[in-house]
């Protein structure tokens, strides 16, 4: 039985879909760290409205890191990305204020930019062969410098209403309310990501039975979703409370699917492992690793463009000093999410967990009105105690 | 210098040496029991090794021989184990390898572990500097250097950096090191896996030397012969088991005993016996010439000529540095050297080896001799190294259809007898036979028709490599042509049907296999190149 149950776990570890122990930890670190500051708020931090702050601020953390992690795992670094981010922005707002753009179009020339930025720095990493460090310290420099030209040192202002909604409005209440006032919308398409997860994790099953494949036993199977879906669940019930669903969680959560995917099954992800984890081994393999290195710098390029899009909708206006320190925050969050500093080692889920945490972090010492130097004193402490925590756990690991 | 002083202890160094000795126990380790992850990787394993003597230790791919002295040496910590090691008449409770240090024990791993950027002298001396107040000084570094690499035979200056040596090289400086050190107990893991016969019989009368010293030495080795040459006393694992220590002076001290208590069955042929059936050429390279990729007036490879036929199994013998690797390699998507010129034909029509997937699209895999560096990915899964060369065949619009991934690791997991739970452990965490059939599972799927085999039986135990031979037949018998480099002569003579030799970057002559023997070989191995 208890073979039964270990060898269930690591199929399901194959198929890519199943939770590690590590990611159990690091989920059981983020309940511990909303429960601290459930109490110390008060019940405060659970707001409706805070948690609907909380997906809103950290939206450009979750876009930025999951580029970032690729990045990582990849072996390489990208400090490029929030200066980038206020580049962006400038390049998003003067589309639309001053060429006269419509916004759609101005998000695609956004984004279309962000793609030139990764080619230009995927060709130094890539094809030049100048270390991802050095090309993005440049990329730092130059795109804040080009965001302080582009914007001649001040800002603008006045964004249309339609492109403010892509960082800061919600779904309209197409449904309705509840009696109780909350939007009918938010709880169904909660149930529909519910939904979702279930078919898509029995259609797994049904796969691994179909071959004769072990299976996760069905009590463990019904009680994992039955927890996960309760999450979601009380996650939807509380955004329902506010204002409904914020149009950028489903851009996140698009992103989220979309590149566990891309890491997990497809043969691109795997070369970004193959490549981080033996470099020469990789080549020798056949990977195209100049390719795989240029197509990540141009995709967190277009990523962070996404980001630099959503946080100048969400402040309606660019500045030239948006974005700063986004690249750090990107960073941690993917090494508080697991991933290791040599590379070859890295998850989405981890990821977008560890830029919970320091979201969490964030809300939680605003709301208790601590003052900001300390809030940056302690983030920093606590990336360096999960990673050091990390570390030891991995090396204890080897031993037990 | 210091490291080389037999060390402190009140041996008598005079008549009756021996007697005494041989009751004179330096380690005594005690129903060591380890397991990884529920596992068992040791099982009251029970060793004593006495003093001045030459301890084997011999057993199967994963039998438990590194983790046993892994576990002596404090890599993994006192407490992370059951049992008790006793060491120089104190109880060892080693936290980390500079503990065990302190006591006199240096381990040199099966994987050789030296800085790559660095000089022999530095690698010689790291962690243990000759320096005055933290000034490290260079004329003493180098010429102390210079003496040890006398001693271990190796003829390279002490501030070539390491990355320009072999692996055999590399190992020579790995013992240095070792001899730089107050070293009472020196365990070597498999240190002539990847020597050649001549610098294995001169590794081995180093060690020989250091019972004069009355040094202590652990040895680990799938070199049966070399293990009963030099040991006094043999212990065989087998499954995490200690199965029996012998002395050499028992009567039966054969290597079909060792073979019986380490497989616990008999192997009556070191080969599988083989009936070739030889078919039309497959692979043919012509004037075949590469250059050395920094010394880039260097000839590696001088006008190289060679065939391969369906089913044939081809031998490339030379001494080491001989240029049979940099051959392979070279013809393998160009992966070494500059200015390569020459032609490749395969099944008649010419075909281009420019680029890696030249050579895979071609049907062609080079199985590396350094699977460490070229080979695997240590902290990716056996099923991810195994897919890795091969992805295309198990996927579909560049999605990975992970159940048949899965189901193919485990066809080859089965096929190859891979020691591992399961395919999705971390091929760090195998024993160095298994990786080394990992590595073989990771290009037999790319069902190639051209296997280049660089050394693949290195690190391997007799009853793998009995059945990797058998699987070199097998893939010889679907008409695969095969290659096999190999600095054992023994088994080239075992397994080819055709023998080439290769000195100084020249294919200095071929036999067959009937013709061949390991003098004329010698002989054409020697030839002066030019
Ligand atoms: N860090 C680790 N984590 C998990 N399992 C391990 C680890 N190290 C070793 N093992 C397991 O312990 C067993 C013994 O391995 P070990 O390396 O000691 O074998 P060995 O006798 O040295 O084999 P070889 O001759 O192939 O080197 C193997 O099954 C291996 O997979
Ligand atoms: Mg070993």
């Amino acid at each position: 039985m208890a073979e039964m149950v270990k060898k269930a776990n690591v199929l399901g570890r194959v198929r890519g879909g199943g939770v590690n122990v590590r990611d159990y930890g690091l989920l059981g670190a983020l309940v511990v760290i909303v429960m601290f500051f459930q109490f110390m708020t008060h019940g405060k931090l659970l707001y409706s409205g805070n948690v609907n702050n909380l997906i809103m601020q950290n939206a450009y953390v979750v876009i930025l890191a999951v580029g970032m992690v690729m990045v990582i795992i990849a072996g390489h670094i990208d400090l490029s990305v929030g200066s980038l981010v206020a580049m962006i922005g400038a390049i998003v707002a003067l589309a639309i204020k001053d060429w006269g753009m419509p916004w759609p179009l101005a998000i695609v020339i956004a984004l279309l930019a962000g793609a030139l930025v990764g080619i230009w720095q995927g060709f130094w990493v890539a094809y030049v062969g100048i270390p991802a460090f050095i090309v993005t310290l440049a990329g730092m420099l130059l795109f804040r410098g080009l965001a302080i030209i582009f914007l001649t040192g001040g800002t603008i202002g006045g964004l249309p209403e339609g492109f403010v909604a892509v960082g800061a409005r919600w779904m309209p209440a197409w449904l309705g309310h509840f009696a109780d006032g909350r939007d009918v919308l938010t709880i169904l398409i909660g149930l529909i990501a519910i939904a979702g997860m279930v078919v898509a994790q029995m259609r797994a099953r049904g796969k691994l039975k179909a071959r004769g494949l072990p299976r996760t036993p069905l009590a463990l199977f019904i009680f994992k979703n039955a927890a996960i879906g309760a999450i979601i669940f009380y996650f939807a019930y509380l955004l329902s409370g506010y204002r409904g669903t914020p149009y950028i969680l489903i851009v996140l959560s698009v992103l989220v699917v979309a590149y566990t995917f891309v890491l997990n099954r497809t043969v691109f992800g795997r070369h970004i492992y193959a490549m981080g984890g033996n470099r020469f081994a990789a080549v020798m393999s056949g990977v195209k690793t100049k390719k795989v290195d240029f197509y990540i710098f141009v995709n967190i390029g277009v990523l962070a463009a996404l980001a630099g899009i959503v946080s100048t909708a969400r402040a309606a206006g660019a500045v030239s000093s948006a974005g700063t320190f986004y690249e750090l925050d990107a960073i941690a969050a993917v090494f508080i999410g697991g991933a290791a500093v040599q590379g070859g080692v890295g998850r989405i889920s981890g990821t977008v967990t560890g830029a919970l945490i320091m979201g969490v972090l964030n809300q939680g010492l605003s709301i208790m009105g601590v003052d900001s130097a300390w809030q940056q004193v302690i983030k920093g402490l606590v990336l360096l105690l999960a990673v050091a925590f990390d570390v030891t756990n991995r090396r204890r690991a080897g031993d037990r | 210098m210091a490291g080389c002083n037999p060390p402190g202890h009140r041996t008598p160094k005079s008549q009756g040496e021996w007697e005494l000795k041989d009751n004179d126990v330096i380690l005594r380790m005690t129903d060591i029991t380890k397991s990884f992850g529920g596992v068992n990787a040791l099982t009251d394993v029970s060793l004593s090794v006495n003093r001045g003597q030459v301890h084997g230790i011999v057993g199967e791919n994963g039998a438990g021989k590194s983790t046993l002295m892994n576990v002596l040496s404090g890599v993994w910590p006192h407490g992370s184990f059951e049992g008790t090691i006793e060491f120089d008449g104190k109880t060892a409770d080693y936290r980390s390898i500079n503990d065990s240090e302190r006591d006199g024990i240096v381990i040199i791993h099966q994987e050789l572990a030296l800085s790559p950027h660095l000089s022999i002298a530095e690698n010689i001396f790291l962690g243990n500097e000759r320096a005055s107040h933290g000034i490290i000084d260079w004329n003493e570094t180098n010429e102390d250097a210079r003496v040890l690499l006398e001693r271990v035979g190796l003829m390279e200056a002490p501030t070539t950096p390491i990355i320009q040596l072999g692996v055999g090289k590399q190992q020579l400086v790995e013992i240095a090191k070792a001899f730089s050190k107050e070293v009472k107990l020196l365990i070597l893991d498999e240190p002539t896996a990847a020597l050649n016969d001549e610098d294995s019989a001169h590794l081995l009368g180093l060690i020989s030397g250091l019972r004069d010293h009355g040094i202590t030495c652990i040895i680990i080795s799938h070199k049966l012969a070399e293990i009963r040459a030099i040991s006094d006393t043999i212990t065989v694992l087998r499954d995490g088991k200690t199965v029996e220590t012998f002395s050499m002076k028992d009567k039966d001290n054969s290597e079909s005993r060792m073979i019986r208590s380490m497989v616990g069955r008999s192997l009556d042929n070191l080969y599988p016996p083989r009936t070739p059936k030889i078919g039309d050429e497959v692979l043919r390279v012509e004037n075949w010439n590469v250059y050395h990729p920094v010394d880039t007036q260097r000839k590696v490879v001088d006008d190289a000529s060679f065939t391969v036929r369906a089913g044939e199994i081809v031998g490339m013998a030379g001494l080491m540095g001989a240029g049979r690797t940099e051959l392979a390699m070279s013809l393998f998507g160009r992966r070494y050297g500059t200015k390569i010129s020459g032609r490749v034909f395969k099944n008649g029509d010419e075909v281009s080896t420019r680029t890696v997937n030249d050579a895979i699209d071609n049907g062609i895999a080079y199985i590396t001799e350094d699977r460490k560096r070229f080979g695997l990915n240590l902290i990716g899964t056996v099923a991810a190294n195994i897919s890795g060369a091969g992805l295309s065949s198990l996927s579909k619009w560049g999605v990975i259809d992970l159940h048949d991934e899965a189901a193919e690791a485990e066809r080859l997991r089965t096929a190859l007898n891979i020691k591992t739970d399961t395919v999705v452990k971390l091929v760090g965490k195998l024993s160095g036979g298994n990786q080394q059939k990992v590595l073989l599972a990771k290009w037999l799927h790319t069902l190639p028709d051209v296997l280049l085999l660089d050394e693949p039986t290195r690190g391997v135990d007799v009853g793998a490599k009995y059945e990797i031979y058998g699987l070199i037949n097998e893939l010889a018998g679907e008409g695969k042509a095969m290659v096999v480099i190999s600095s054992e002569l023994s088994e080239l003579l075992g397994i080819c049907d055709r023998i080439y030799t290769i000195s100084e970057g020249r294919i200095t002559g071929q036999r067959d296999r009937k013709d061949a023997t390991q003098e004329n070989l010698m002989e054409l191995m020697t030839l002066g190149g030019k």
